[in-house]
């Protein structure tokens, strides 16, 4: 028998199945985008979320289409777990003119704006000052809107963090910083590159609560955002969590990895984060084993999907090269 | 009705102007109040801007949108990027250009580039007014002009007003606009008196203005150099050379029509630019009128700037950095072919 408190806790059944989803549709749309990356199908270069999914949907999961998340160059999973188009998303990988943002930004620059998806980052950092911004546009309008600000351990060593987490500090904006730690900045630990322990010891220094979280655990992301959530919506200021996690691939695709030991390596794939949801969905009775598995086949033929329509779809057209530069701007205004 | 007022009165105007009209307007700044947090100040400033440029601005539209900020310019300019672009149109002020080092990501790589980047699915109504210019004795961190620096990134627009009736017009419209502007203030200006229009006043972007016509010789100013050039041109007249000065404004969006038209009427063109030459916007006239309007010249394009150095302290050596009377007119000198006596 569970007592009350537990049955509080645990995950409601529409929200588990919702967070199921998004953990697979993430998974195996990164699975995916590796596997057509290595065929050369995919221009640029790729920096994927696998083993990271519990991070982003535990947050998200508390989160509107009209509250805000900033990203960073490692964005596709945020992008799901904050109901992007997958079609729009992969056509945008391809650099399609279907793409979400006409296939002129690609991996790292995904956006959309009216899912409160405020643009994947291709600078380390560099999300941080701007999820402030958009805290400060809901504090001066008064709505509850709640911005989540994802960044990864790397960015924990940049000016923008101290900048970002003190102005959110002194003027109590509703943001929720969350410090995704899988361990290495690029090619270098962790333990090497940040002075602290933990990135949510840094906390202290802004007077604001921080958490460390298993980041593999999305039952444990979940309560942790929750709170974090409720506290910024309450007006009562940001939060930093730490979420201790594990990117499954290298820093970007192609990475040899040569930084990881082979039982590191080994011994993290056990601990997969969507194997541990399952077994906490079925343990607890949320879901059967016949759902999940019905979800999956869905996903998968929604992965199948968005990668025809993204094969389908036609590259931009040669005018875009020049438009989308300025809301407005003379013709003839400086070798334009 | 126009009445005198200084550079700085006109562009508190056209903050104050554009505050009142749209509740989305919002100022950020260090010390844009200043005394955030100090009990007694909370509906008063103790600087109202380290010049006192937005004096007033807080006791009339309170703390709420007169924001005090820490020392932390890549923190807040972000922070009014991102503000533009989910609703609120601020104007953030950083102090001096020369600031730009430690925020320059957040313009350059976020805001410059969300329109593009995204697919031109999001605006960004961001104005960031900054201090430039030499002849302060403030020496080589806070005296610099750095606009050919954001001149050449695309997506943000780019306006140094030498007058105190431009400043006001072209700020109204930079805070109005869709597209981050960069709005450069000549810190020399300040005290400027000039006749400026009262009310709701607005200058385009991409339309330079001939501060005086003439038919013998171009001098393209920007900013504060507008004047220097405006003096040579007085100078000029009296030995019977007319210069005609033009002056941009709008460096981002440039108004190419006005200059090539102006070279094709007079044959001759000087810049003077208080920047450094290199990938400037002295070049960067000298190169258009030299690819679109080679066949006007009838001599070689001249770019009177200053030399390729930071700016020095000792005022003897400042003086020597800026363009001067003496620099322009040896230039006027060559090109037109005559011996003018000097200022």
């Amino acid at each position: 028998m569970k007592s009350v408190e537990e049955k509080q806790n645990s995950i409601q059944q529409e929200q588990g199945l919702w967070m199921f989803r998004k953990m697979v549709q993430i998974r195996k749309f990164e699975d995916a985008v590796r596997e057509i990356f290595a065929r050369g199908d995919i221009p640029g270069f790729v920096h994927l979320y696998a083993g990271e999914e519990a991070v982003a949907v535990g947050v998200c999961a508390h989160l509107t289409d009209q509250d805000f998340i900033t990203s960073t160059h490692r964005g596709h999973g945020h992008c799901i777990a904050k109901e992007c188009d997958l079609k729009g998303m992969m056509a945008e990988i391809y650099g399609r003119a279907t793409g979400l943002c006409k296939g002129k930004g690609g991996s790292m620059h995904i956006a959309d704006f009216e899912k409160g998806m405020l643009g994947a980052n291709g600078i380390v950092g560099g999300g941080i000052p701007l999820a402030c911004g958009s805290a400060l546009t809901a504090k001066v309008k008064e709505t509850d809107q709640v911005t989540a600000c994802f960044f990864g351990d790397g960015a924990n060593n940049e000016g923008t963090f101290h900048e970002g987490l003190n102005l959110a500090a002194i003027w109590n904006l509703p943001v929720v910083f969350v410090a995704e730690n899988n361990g290495y900045g690029e090619a270098t630990p962790f333990h090497y590159a940040s002075s602290c322990t933990h990135i949510a010891d840094r906390a202290q220094a802004y007077n604001i609560p921080g958490v460390v979280v298993d980041g593999r655990d999305a039952v444990a992301v979940y309560h942790a955002a929750k709170e974090a959530v409720e506290r910024a919506k309450r007006g009562e200021g940001p939060t930093l969590i730490e979420c201790k996690t594990f990117r499954n691939y290298g820093h970007f695709e192609g990475d040899t990895q040569t930084y990881k030991t082979k039982e590191e390596r080994e011994s993290q794939a056990e601990k997969d984060v969507i194997q541990r949801f399952i077994q906490y969905l079925t343990d607890e009775g949320i879901a059967s084993k016949k759902d999940l598995d019905r979800i999956e086949n869905e996903v998968e033929r929604e992965v199948e999907e968005a990668i025809r329509f993204a094969e389908e779809s036609p590259f931009p057209s040669e005018n875009e090269l020049t438009t989308d530069v300025y809301v407005s701007y003379p013709t003839d205004g400086g070798g334009a | 009705m126009g009445r005198t007022i200084s550079f700085s009165e006109a562009i508190r105007e056209a903050m104050e102007v554009a505050m009142s009209k749209n509740p989305d307007v919002i100022l950020m700044g260090e010390d844009v109040a200043g005394g955030g947090g100090v009990d007694h100040l909370q509906d008063d400033e103790a600087w109202g801007g380290v010049l006192g440029v937005t004096k007033g601005l807080v006791k009339k539209f309170g703390r709420k949108r007169v924001l005090d900020t820490p020392i932390s310019e890549a923190g807040y300019i972000g922070a009014a990027v991102s503000a533009a672009s989910t609703g609120l149109r601020p104007v953030a002020e950083l102090m001096f250009n020369d600031f730009m080092g430690v925020c320059f990501d957040q313009l350059l790589n976020q805001g410059a580039k969300f329109r593009y980047m995204f697919g031109g699915k999001v605006k960004t109504p961001v104005t960031i007014r900054t201090m430039h210019g030499a002849g302060f004795r403030a020496a080589a961190q806070h005296s610099q002009s750095l606009y050919p620096m954001f001149t050449s990134v695309p997506g943000l627009k780019v306006v140094v007003p030498s007058t105190p009736a431009d400043a006001k017009g072209l700020l109204l419209t930079a805070i109005e606009d869709d597209d981050p502007v960069i709005f450069f203030e000549d810190k020399t200006l300040y005290n400027l008196k000039g006749e400026v229009p009262e009310g709701e006043y607005r200058i385009p972007l991409g339309q330079a203005d001939m501060k005086r016509t003439g038919s013998d010789i171009t001098i393209v100013g920007i900013g504060k150099q507008v004047h220097t050039a405006l003096k040579v041109a007085d100078h000029l007249s009296k030995q019977g050379v007319e210069a005609e000065v033009v002056d941009p404004r709008s460096l981002s969006p440039l108004d190419n029509q006005t200059i090539l038209q102006s070279v094709e009427k007079t044959s001759r063109l000087i810049i003077v630019d208080e920047s450094n030459p290199r990938c400037s916007i002295a070049r960067d006239i000298a190169a258009l009128v030299a690819d679109q309007g080679f066949d006007y010249l009838d001599a070689p394009i001249k770019c009177i700037t200053a030399p390729h150095t930071p700016v020095p302290f000792s005022p003897t050596l400042e003086d020597l950095y800026l363009p001067s009377t003496e620099k322009i007119l040896s230039a006027a000198e060559e090109m037109i072919g005559e011996t003018l006596t000097t200022v």
